[in-house]
């Protein structure tokens, strides 16, 4: 098969081996055995290049299997509620290594499904799940004959979901409540990545079990945890993004000498190191601060906010100069740069895009005032 | 290939909190006092002895040193606080900032102990002001192009040659100077020069004012024509100060104060934009806010790995490389949002004169102590790509 993809990918392929050394580095580093676990499970089960170049989703059911026997899929879910028990900063760095792998299965949604469903003490049941609502203006009703009504938009992963925990505004307040994707309209959509991003109607559908959720407890919190979870993916899509890039450079030839080796293409280099190390500095932040916090206060709202904003412009500028660097093959269906940068790009828009959050975290700082502002920042 | 980077979660310990309160409080005392107005940018950037020496008897310069030197054995994370504090309230921290960030720990690593014991304490006591000898005018970026020469005579070494854009050399009482003592080699270019302290009332030094584009006079030329200086004030290896030139960089490029220069614009904002900006304004305002959180905690993450005994090289100057353009495209940022503000608006004038301040000194942020192409070639040789 003499393409010009061979040639311009020599040593094989290279994303593969890539992703492989970055998953020794994980598994070597992290002493975390969560995280591990799931390097080693998305390595053998999740290669992006096996995965770019599968002709059907036949590798999707052995990958969530294994996900889910290793505890993974219900990682934040108490053992008593039928989860694995997993702390929050497990469970961050569980979807860390997703995104360095940027696989498109709805581990992230079943994550914070469960999450969702165990704050108001329900079980989580088997099988992929996902959330809605997952933007902010969108609103799920409890009516007071118990069914739910409502309309909800780019909810990822929905018509393969098994169930979806709901976040519903009721007469005595939000509360929680799980439904069979069978109850809910599901009407196929797609991200920028080819995900599912569906709308989700409700019209008096009955849930599986409804319960109050903590006092305290909001449709902005559940933005908040999802504006998180969409840094932390969007942190370990980039540092794949860095890694690739950086290879690439190495091993591409122009005029005699490895593209690497031309100032101009360091220096493009360097600024997506910035934007990786920005990213994954805000997203971990967030994640820390969230796995150390009783509820969601003004602290964990600048946190995981800015996480959201600065994660997505950094997706924005990262994906940008990889594909730059890359030339014509990243821009290729067979080169798995596209499975990164399109994901990231897709995230934006989740649970909050950048300018929702700017426009709130703006507001919020402007109504503490400008001499609070710098003991807030310096309080984190 | 290498291009694993690390930014640990560092939370500044409780400690930190106590610290920062007494130095609130310091600081609102000398504000009432008159010695210096917080909105009056380009205050921070400038010298006061008095001062000084009042925030070394606080135990604030140098606090991080062995007890003996006159330090207090605090951690970096402290003074992280301290700086941080000192650089938002814009106080006058010019005359021993230096030598408190660099020239000091340079002098505890490098100097024989006599010259320890006589000068460190000295510093922590806010009573000595540093400049730094690199630049000559035939070599900025490319340091190891240096041509002052150094001499060993029977007296002393003899210094010969010229540094520019010595910044405070006007005002200083030594300065750490980087000199050529033998020939660049084939095999290493960065061969032959050697750090020395230098007493800059030593007859044979004269300093010749430049004059900078704010108005403001920091940069020097400083002119040594056989200056001689004692034998025993050679710092470290004769030759080879190459070596010791690179180990502190992390410490000189992380710090607060590399993204925090022109930070009083977007305090004054808030104040312009009052409780209930616009659409517009709030979202503007969110993205620079978020942008300041996450720059300080890569700048809180690697002085807190730096206490751990880590060497973050490259962590380090991507702060600076994202913190220092951050800092700089600030005034500009800034100024959009303040487009459309009402003509009432009270603190117009202060936010107009502040942004036209930043504004002009925004152009050196990303040249002084490492320009941004120098921290991209440090950051691509830690990518493994040089």
């Amino acid at each position: 098969m003499a393409r010009k993809g061979a040639a311009v990918e020599p040593e094989g392929s290279s994303a593969s081996a890539c992703m492989r050394e970055r998953g020794g580095k994980i598994v070597g580093e992290s002493q975390n055995i969560v995280g591990e676990t799931a390097a080693r499970i998305f390595a053998d089960f999740a290669d992006p290049q096996t995965i770019n170049r599968a002709a059907d989703g036949a590798w999707k059911e052995p990958l969530w299997q294994a996900l889910a026997h290793a505890g993974l899929t219900l990682a934040w879910v108490p053992e008593t509620l039928g989860g694995s028990g997993a702390s929050l900063s497990d469970g961050f760095e569980v979807l860390t290594v997703a995104g360095r792998f940027a696989a498109p299965v709805p581990l992230a949604e079943t994550l914070l499904a469960g999450w969702l469903l165990s704050t108001s003490g329900m079980p989580s049941p088997d099988g992929p799940m996902t959330i809605a609502p997952a933007r902010p203006g969108d609103r799920i009703t409890l009516r007071p004959d118990g069914t739910l009504s409502g309309h909800a938009r780019g909810v990822p992963f929905a018509s393969e979901a098994r169930h979806l925990a709901l976040l519903a505004t009721g007469p005595a307040g939000p509360s929680v409540a799980l439904v069979e994707r069978g109850a809910c309209r599901v009407e196929r959509g797609e991200n920028l990545a080819s995900e599912a991003s569906d709308i989700v109607t409700l019209d008096r559908a009955e849930p599986v079990r409804v319960a109050p959720v903590p006092s305290g407890f909001d449709q902005t919190a559940l933005m908040l945890m999802g504006a998180a979870i969409r840094s932390v993916e969007t942190a370990g899509a980039l540092e794949t993004i860095l890694a690739l890039s950086v290879r690439y450079a190495d091993e591409r030839i122009a005029f005699e000498r490895p593209i690497g080796k031309f100032q101009a293409v360091q220096h493009n280099l360097a600024r997506l190191a910035g934007e990786v190390a920005a990213a994954m500095t805000a997203a971990g932040s967030a994640a820390d601060a969230i796995a150390g916090a009783d509820d969601f206060d003004d602290a964990i709202f600048l946190e995981a906010a800015s996480a959201k904003i600065r994660a997505a412009e950094a997706a924005q500028e990262g994906a940008a100069i990889a594909h730059q660097v890359h030339g014509a093959i990243g821009f290729t269906q067979e080169h798995v740069l596209h499975r990164f940068t399109l994901r990231m790009l897709a995230w934006r828009d989740d649970f909050g895009n950048e300018s929702h959050w700017a426009a709130e975290l703006g507001s919020r700082v402007a109504a503490r005032g400008a001499d609070e502002f710098w003991p807030l920042l310096a309080s984190r | 290939m290498s291009a694993e980077l690390r930014f640990d979660q560092i939370r500044l310990p409780p400690e930190c909190d106590k610290l920062r309160g007494e130095v609130r409080a310091f600081l609102a005392q000398e504000i009432a006092a008159g010695t210096f107005d917080p909105d009056r940018p380009g205050h921070g950037d400038s010298h006061d002895a008095a001062f000084s020496r009042r925030v070394g008897a606080k135990g604030w310069i140098g606090m991080t040193w062995p007890k003996k030197y006159g330090g207090q054995e605090r951690s970096f994370l402290e003074r992280y606080v301290v700086t941080e504090e000192f650089r938002v309230a814009n106080a006058p921290v010019r005359l021993h900032f230096v030598a408190d960030r660099q020239s000091g720990p340079i002098l505890l690593k490098y100097a024989p102990e006599h010259v320890k014991m006589d000068i460190l304490p000295r510093i922590c006591r806010g009573e000595l002001c540093f400049v730094i000898g690199m630049s000559e005018p035939g070599s900025g970026s490319d340091l190891f192009a240096a041509k002052a020469k150094a001499t060993r005579t029977e007296r002393g070494w003899r210094l010969k040659g010229t540094k520019i854009w010595t910044s405070n050399a006007h005002i200083a009482d030594y300065m750490l100077g980087l000199f050529r003592t033998s020939a660049p080699t084939k095999e290493n270019r960065r061969h032959g020069l050697t750090q020395f302290l230098i007493d800059m009332k030593t007859p044979g030094i004269t300093v010749n004012p430049i004059y900078q584009m704010t108005g403001q006079h920091d940069f020097n030329e400083v002119v040594f024509d056989d200056a001689v200086i004692p034998e025993d004030h050679v710092l470290g290896e004769v030759d080879g100060a190459w070596k010791q030139a690179t180990s502190e960089l992390a410490y000189e490029r992380s710090g607060p104060e590399r993204f925090l220069e022109t930070f009083y614009v977007l305090i004054e904002l808030i104040r312009a934009l009052g409780p209930n900006p616009d659409l517009r304004s709030a979202e503007g305002l969110g993205r620079l806010v978020a942008q300041a959180h996450a720059l300080r905690r890569m700048s809180v993450s690697v002085a807190g790995m730096l206490q751990a005994g880590k060497e973050p090289v490259v962590e380090g100057s991507l702060v600076k490389d994202l913190g220092t353009i951050w800092e700089q495209k600030l005034p500009g940022r800034v100024r959009e949002l303040a487009a459309f503000l009402a003509p009432e608006t009270g603190n117009r004038a202060t936010l107009e004169e502040q942004l036209a301040f930043a504004t002009k000194v925004a152009a050196k942020l990303t040249i002084q102590g490492g320009t941004t192409e120098i921290l991209r070639g440090i950051i691509a040789r830690g990518l493994g790509l040089r």
